[in-house]
Parts: structure tokens; C-alpha cells; sequence
């Protein structure tokens, strides 16, 4: 449940701009999530709602924008795109990668009025 | 900013873009607050952030990081699942090393239990009790640590709250993370969670005394990790009899060698 960390993290992150850029609705919160984050989807969502009650952020839409997972092959050192974690290697179908991308956990913008 | 002009005077509400741009003659008030409405835009913007969510534990982290580099104390966090003996390795290890050359930060949700237990052999530690958090991060780290007397040259265990998930996500400013797999837990917990062994520079494989009462296959264990992080280091120990300890005290003292040689990178 670290969703619920990040989300007051996110929450913190908001509410700074928000009184930086004299905001007062925030209509949407655009979050770019990799596919090898530390982050459930869904429970991060849920977190969200919960999160965001009672702050200038309460009712706002959430929308997450995945990012490509990358990875490099100890097989053939090639830098792939992953699927998935545990996918071969699409070049070389070798199972040994390692992650070097699609770790973010990251607020791209606010959509605001 | 009045987005017809781009002037930069917002106090002027309803000014005029009909020829002079000083001429207040025509008054146009709208929700906004350059007083402008216009059929077709919308006043919805966007705010470009662009700020990772967990940027505020990496500033702590960092700080702890430079406290602890500036103190040549190398920094291990200890992540495993609850009961896979993390405590017990840890008293052993004080056993084996001395206590005055270390110090434990112990994370737990409740409870004393595991600070009385690293206490009791001589050892400084400081209890971090997370109510409901799962993992321990930057911020109570660096709380911890102003709680300790570390002595320079010294080894500081963060014991993490037992748990394969959450860790893995949040740095502490620590030199790396050392993950300690049971061989009660099954040689799929790589594969099943694999984050957290991604994340690791090296993976301790404890209770291997259980292993042939349990029917496990040490080598799959020991594949799986290696799938999932090619560059893992792997030992072999029992914490209860003591077998692969020197292995792994050999390996603190290389550590800790190469952080008072100021060698961030551990391999």
C-alpha cells in the first residue's frame, strides 16, 4: 500500500502549484507511470481518490499515461522494449534483462481553470 | 497574461483590443481573470509539473546519503519478507564483527522487539515503528540516524520493514540494498516479485540448514535470481548455524573498505 505514500507525495506536488500559479480547480492530474514502477495501477487510483479528499484536487480526474518499459539483454546486449518483466528478450528470446527505463513515477501536468 | 494581447496587465479587466490598446471604451467582462471569454477556447489550461512523485524522499535521501558519505559509514538496507531472518543474521553478524563498529536502524510497523533483541548484544539501535507505512523511507531514515552516534568508518544496517514490495521503490540514501531470501519461501519469490531483487546488489540465501528438510532446489533459487538481475551477487549462509557467515563478513569488510576509499559503487 506505498500507493497511498506517493499519492500524499502527488497531493503535496499539487497543492504547491496550485498555490504558485493562483489555481482554483484542478480538472485533471496527468501522471506518467513505466511499466517496470513500483505501482499498482489500480490501488494507486483508488489512493488517489481517497488522497486527494479535502484538497483542491477532490473529484478530480485521474489519468495515468503508461511508458515503455526498456531493458538491457545480457544476452546480446541489445537495449529492448519490454512488455513485460519477466518477457524474453524480444531480439534474441535470452532471459537475462535488466531495467533501464520505464521506472518513472512522474506528474507530467495539471489541466486546470 | 490576456491571451488576445499577451499583455501582462491582469488588474485591467475588460480592456479593449479593438485598435488602441489603451482604449478602455468597450468592456468585456468574462470568468477568467484576464476578463477575456472567447467562443471556442476553452479556459481550461495545462500546468506542466513534470516533478517525480518520490522527489521529496530522494532529497532526504540524499542528505542522508552526504551525512553518511561524509562519515565514511557504509549503509546497507536490508529488505526481506517478515520472518526470513533478518534479525537474527543481523545479531550473528554483531557477533562476528563487534558492536561498536555498528549501528541498526530497525523498521517495524509495531513493537520494540527487534531493537531490544540488536541492543542486547551491545550493538546502538534505534526503533522506527511505521504504524500503518510498509516501508521505511527517506525521511525517517534520516530521523534514525540523528538518533545514533555513528562513529566514522562504521557499517549502519537499515533493517527494512519486512516486505518484497514497497522497499524496493523508496531510497534511503543507503549504499545498496541487500535482499535476504529463506529457503522456506520458494524459488519462484525472484520471479514473483521481482522489483525488489532487481534493486539489490546482493542477495543472501538464509537457512539453507532448512534446505533439506524442505525439498528445495537451491541452484533454481539461485537461476531465478540471476534472471531477473543478471548482476546480483549471491551467497549462501545460515544465520542459526553460522555455515557461509565468513562469506558474508568478508564481504561487509570489502564494502566497507571501498566506501572509507570513497568508492560510492559497490560491486
Amino acid at each position: 500500500m506505498h500507493e497511498m505514500s506517493l499519492c500524499e507525495g502527488i497531493r503535496e506536488v499539487i497543492e504547491a502549484h496550485a498555490k504558485v500559479h493562483k489555481i482554483s480547480r484542478i480538472t485533471k492530474v496527468r501522471l506518467e507511470i513505466g511499466t517496470f514502477a513500483c505501482v499498482e495501477k489500480h490501488a494507486l487510483a483508488f489512493a488517489f481518490d481517497v488522497a486527494m479528499h479535502g484538497s483542491i484536487a477532490e473529484g478530480t480526474t485521474l489519468e495515468i499515461i503508461d511508458i515503455p518499459g526498456r531493458a538491457l539483454c545480457f544476452d546480446c546486449a541489445k537495449e529492448v522494449e519490454l512488455i513485460d518483466r519477466l518477457n524474453p528478450c524480444p531480439n534474441c528470446g535470452g532471459g537475462k534483462l535488466i531495467p533501464i527505463g520505464g521506472e518513472e513515477i512522474r506528474i507530467k501536468d495539471l489541466e486546470v481553470t | 497574461m490576456c491571451i488576445i494581447c499577451g499583455c501582462e496587465d491582469i488588474k485591467v479587466q475588460g480592456h479593449c483590443h479593438d485598435g488602441d490598446h489603451n482604449n478602455l471604451k468597450d468592456l468585456h467582462f468574462g470568468r477568467n481573470h484576464v476578463g477575456v471569454e472567447i467562443s471556442g477556447i476553452s479556459e481550461t489550461r495545462l500546468i506542466e509539473v513534470k516533478t517525480d512523485v518520490l522527489a521529496k524522499n530522494n532529497m532526504y535521501a540524499d542528505r542522508n546519503r552526504k551525512v553518511l558519505t561524509d562519515l565514511c559509514t557504509l549503509s546497507l538496507n536490508l529488505i526481506s519478507s517478515p520472518g526470513s531472518g533478518k534479525t537474527t543474521l543481523l545479531c550473528r553478524t554483531i557477533e562476528e564483527i563487534g558492536s561498536c563498529s555498528l549501528a541498526v536502524i530497525e523498521g517495524d510497523q509495531q513493537t520494540t522487539n527487534d531493537a531490544k533483541r540488536i541492543r542486547s548484544t551491545g550493538a546502538q539501535a534505534v526503533q522506527v515503528n511505521t504504524g500503518k507505512g510498509c516501508h521505511l523511507d527517506g525521511y525517517m531514515v534520516g530521523c534514525a540516524i540523528e538518533n545514533l552516534e555513528l562513529n566514522p568508518n562504521s557499517i549502519l544496517f537499515i533493517e527494512n520493514v519486512g516486505n518484497l514490495v514497497c522497499p524496493a521503490a523508496f531510497d534511503l540514501g543507503e549504499d545498496a540494498k541487500v535482499v535476504i531470501l529463506s529457503v522456506t519461501e520458494g524459488e519462484d519469490k525472484p520471479l514473483k516479485y521481482p522489483d525488489v531483487f532487481t534493486a539489490s546488489k546482493l542477495a543472501i540465501l538464509n537457512k539453507i540448514d532448512l534446505a533439506p528438510h524442505c525439498n528445495v532446489n537451491l541452484e533454481l533459487y539461485e537461476e531465478n535470481l540471476r534472471r531477473v538481475n543478471p548482476k546480483i551477487k549471491m551467497l549462501r549462509l545460515s544465520a542459526r548455524t553460522g555455515e557461509g557467515m565468513k562469506t558474508w563478513i568478508n564481504w561487509l569488510h570489502n564494502a566497507l573498505a571501498k566506501k572509507s576509499h570513497g568508492k560510492m559503487q559497490l560491486d
